[in-house]
């Protein structure tokens, strides 16, 4: 039998950033014992890079703003394949979830009344996010946790999941090694909160951080839960581009909502040419009406620089493509400019931009007060996740919840910025509830074989020592290989080549040898990581096969037009009985008419 | 195209010693690139703690040529060229391995500070009302990733070891900017006098030059705690009217 040692709670969250340490201490106020495993050090998670801002229908900018209209503008954005249910406790909830946090200490900036201030952002008909200038992932990551830390909740930090431990078809905790010791640990618990994030990771140029390998993703698949919409891949319309080591790095789309704009090499602002019909009544018509816009005129409608991500991500690509980029392969994003307009431009854009100004100032020698920076696509979100209730978040599996970025079903084809920090806020609280309330029926025993056998599996590598296969070098083909085949543009051609690809790089993973020991040793830890990188990839590559459509982030060169008849559906993932990955279509649920008739409404 | 020497402190629980390795080094790049690489060229288990890689997280600190410095905010094209760079772990922490150092102690000060605690709500729908310029100085506080760097350069903590007594300049920062929270109503001045140690700064000002977000540490966080304090327990004036009252401050 294995070594582990063996740790009990009531309710087991995995992954602490937002939408995790949200869970955990709702969880903890229903009076559960909490554990909370973070792979990195506590507030250190991803949350911690989200810059522009949180969204919720306040309506403290604009009073026209209601749950309504942020439904509405979620379901135009995501192209209608939201999980409904989502996008509406999503709209009605965040507000107070906004407000908590005020309460618990975050300070956002403010309005000339006192309130919390709203800005603008794509997709966005009103100023709706809450912002702490471009640090607002900061600000909520740290209220989050100084909150959690008084708290009943037991932190794990740097410790990972290598796997869901099951009793029957419920599932009863996780078998974990901890990162500086290399010891395992056996979380026995009555349900488990999967927070684990994204899978930037299986792509080369990302902004994502090297913790996002899929793992939830993974982990629910392995025990039978469904994926859902991993087709969709948010690629996000500006990363830096240069130089190469900071290739991929976020620029926020704040930049553009306090009235930045994108050119092309000849100076053209390309994003005027090429307006979606279902945007053209909320889009301005000159440079001026936008301008306004970013400085909140109420009469005037959003610059095009501000339409859905998966848009502007294809326009700048064409740009590229079409040879009118910048040196690097990139747009010009000037906010520079501004100055023509606005009396101490300079002081302005360092006050609301300060991470950004720091950013290229330190990385990249650029003054972003005085030149226009370069920025192309960068892989930044995943849609697609585990499938979950709109109301509790439990997936398809009895006992295994799921929040945040790795939970499908709010953003459909495609995320609005902003809506992911209150996503984790809304629905890693329902998470954390509904898990309280799951696992004060009673705890499963989890499967002792499965615990050894994961164990066996995970000192494997070290076994092979002298293998030839480095970690490292199957991660890198891996990233280059989707971000080629895989990326943002696609065609079936390529997909199956990569699927081909992927059966190959999974074969050498499985002989892949790391030096060392157990104690904090990356090689390893990268080879741990490597089997939920393949199997996220397989998913994605097959779920945008099947989609013979483009639609939101999944646009396809061989199917360059919206299809009807793919509104109707999801594509589910999951694993069948002999191991392989089953895909199939999923009808989407009937919308309540209540529901039908806002968007209807919203259209006008 | 060049080819730098790192002088790269390896080893375990403290016992270690630099080892050189060569790696080539291209435009851009950072400090934490090359430790990438040289994990991937010829040393796979070379431990480094690193997470956003974009200066958010503050996961990558270490000693750069012996200053305090965040890996992934540290451009090659800025230290000395032709000269071997060598890169070890925070001194001021327990070593785990290699660039690894055990910060744990740090999340152990900070739950030792009294929390938040906010006064009623202003408005009748729960939410309060603040303006911009008095949240401006708190929110230069808020900046901090904990990257733990102004700890690792602080004396009393890397020189003395005054661990179990003083707090240091991160959670000076923490306090201040719980104290000067327009809506905090709790009371944190004893504890900084008696517990936390705040009389240990000499206001050497060594925090604030290492603070990779620029929080101007010293001057705007530890020095009006410490006249807070000043007032609060030293000021002759209070002192008399508390004598005759025959009232002491809990």
């Amino acid at each position: 039998m294995a070594e582990y040692d063996r740790i009990e709670h009531d309710v087991l969250v995995i992954g602490a950033g937002g939408a995790g340490l949200r869970a955990a201490i709702e969880a903890a106020n229903a009076g559960a014992r909490v554990g909370l495993v973070c792979k990195s050090l506590l507030g250190k998670a991803h949350t911690v890079m989200a810059e522009g801002g949180a969204a919720a229908a306040m309506a403290n900018v604009d009073d026209r703003d209601s749950w309504r209209v942020h439904f509405a503008d979620t379901m135009r954005g995501g192209q209608y394949l939201n999980n409904w249910r989502m996008a509406e406790l999503h709209a009605k909830e965040a507000p107070d979830r906004i407000r908590e946090l005020e309460a618990w200490g975050a300070l956002f900036d403010r309005t000339e009344d006192g309130r919390i201030l709203q800005r603008n952002f794509g997709g966005h008909r009103y100023p709706r996010l809450a912002h702490v200038g471009d640090r607002t992932g900061l600000e909520m990551i740290r209220t989050l946790q100084d909150q959690a830390i008084h708290m009943a909740i037991d932190v794990h930090m740097e410790v990972t999941v290598v796997r869901l431990l099951m009793d029957g078809d419920r599932v009863a905790g996780a078998l974990a090694y901890d990162r500086e010791k290399g010891r395992f640990k056996l979380f026995a618990s009555g349900a488990v909160v999967l927070a684990t994030g994204g899978v930037g990771r299986a792509f080369s140029i990302t902004s994502n951080s090297w913790e996002y390998t899929g793992d939830g993703h993974a982990l629910a698949y392995d025990v039978g839960a469904e994926l859902m919409d991993m087709e969709f891949v948010q690629f996000h319309p500006t990363g830096m581009v240069w130089p190469p080591s900071v290739k991929g790095i976020l620029v926020t789309e704040g930049v553009r909502g306090e009235g930045g704009v994108l050119r092309n090499s000849q100076g053209k602002r390309f994003m005027f040419d090429d307006i979606p019909e279902n945007y053209r009544n909320q889009t301005a018509e000159s440079e001026e009406e936008g301008w306004r816009y970013t400085q909140g005129d109420k009469s005037a409608r959003r610059p095009p620089e501000l339409l859905t991500r998966d848009h502007v991500a294809r326009c700048i690509q064409k740009e590229v493509r079409e040879g009118r980029g910048s040196p690097h392969g990139g747009v010009y994003l000037d906010i520079a400019w501004i100055k023509e307009r606005l009396p101490n431009a300079a002081e302005h854009i360092r006050k609301k931009l300060p991470s950004m100004y720091h950013q290229f100032k330190q990385l990249a020698n650029i003054d972003i007060t005085t030149t226009p920076m370069e920025v192309g696509p960068t892989t930044h979100y995943i849609m697609g996740g585990i499938r979950v209730d709109g109301d509790s978040q439990m997936s398809s599996v009895p006992g295994l919840f799921a929040a945040g970025e790795c939970a499908a079903g709010l953003h459909g084809a495609n995320r609005l910025g902003g809506n992911s920090l209150s996503d984790l806020l809304v629905f890693g609280r329902r998470a954390g509830e509904f898990a309280a309330k799951f696992a004060a029926r009673g705890k499963g025993n989890p499967s002792a074989g499965d615990a050894d056998e994961a164990v066996r599996l995970a000192l494997a590598p070290f076994d092979r020592a002298g293998s030839a296969e480095s970690p490292y070098a199957i991660q890198h083909e891996l990233q280059q290989m989707m971000q080629k085949l895989v990326g943002i543009v696609r065609q079936e051609s390529e997909m199956r080549e990569a699927l081909e690809k992927l059966r190959g790089l999974r074969a050498r993973a499985k002989k892949v040898g790391v030096q060392g020991n157990r104690e904090y040793n990356p090689g390893w830890h990268t080879a741990l990581d490597l089997e939920n990188l393949i199997n996220v990839s397989e998913a994605i590559a097959l779920a945008a096969i099947e989609r013979k459509e483009s639609r939101g982030g999944h646009f396809r060169d061989d199917y360059p037009e919206k299809d009807a008849q793919f509104a109707k559906f999801n594509l589910v993932v999951r694993k069948a009985a002999d191991g392989s990955m089953h895909l199939e279509r999923r009808p989407l649920a009937p919308m309540p008419s209540e529901l039908q008739a806002i968007i209807e409404e919203q259209k006008a | 195209m060049t080819t730098t020497t790192f002088k790269i402190w390896r080893g375990s629980r403290g016992k270690g010693e630099f080892t050189d390795y060569k790696t080539d080094i291209t435009e851009g790049m950072v400090v934490l690139d090359a430790m990438h690489q040289i994990q991937a060229e010829s040393a796979g288990d070379l431990a480094v703690r690193w997470n956003c890689k974009a200066g958010k997280c503050g996961s990558c600190s270490a000693e750069i040529n012996g200053q305090p410095r965040l890996m992934c905010m540290t451009r090659m094209d800025e230290l000395p060229a032709n000269e071997p760079v060598s890169v070890e772990p925070m001194r001021a922490f327990p070593h785990v391995r290699d660039l690894v150092t055990d910060v744990s102690w740090n999340f152990e000060v900070k739950k030792k500070i009294k929390p938040f605690k906010p006064r009623k709500p202003d408005a009748p729908d729960g939410t309060w009302r603040m303006a911009q310029e008095d949240i401006d100085r708190v929110q230069e506080f808020r900046k901090c990733i904990e990257c733990f760097l102004c700890q690792d350069v602080c004396h009393v903590l890397r020189d003395h070891h005054k661990h179990d007594e003083f707090i240091g300049p991160r959670f000076f920062v923490h306090v201040a900017a719980l104290e000067m929270h327009p809506l905090d109503t709790e009371d944190r001045l004893r504890d900084l006098k008696d517990d936390n140690a705040l009389g240990y700064c000499n206001i050497t000002k060594c925090c604030t030059k290492v603070c990779p977000e620029h929080i101007t540490i010293t001057d705007n966080a530890i020095i009006p705690l410490k006249e807070r304090v000043v007032d609060e327990f030293y000021d002759p004036v209070v002192k008399l009217v508390r004598l005759f009252r025959g009232k002491k401050k809990a």
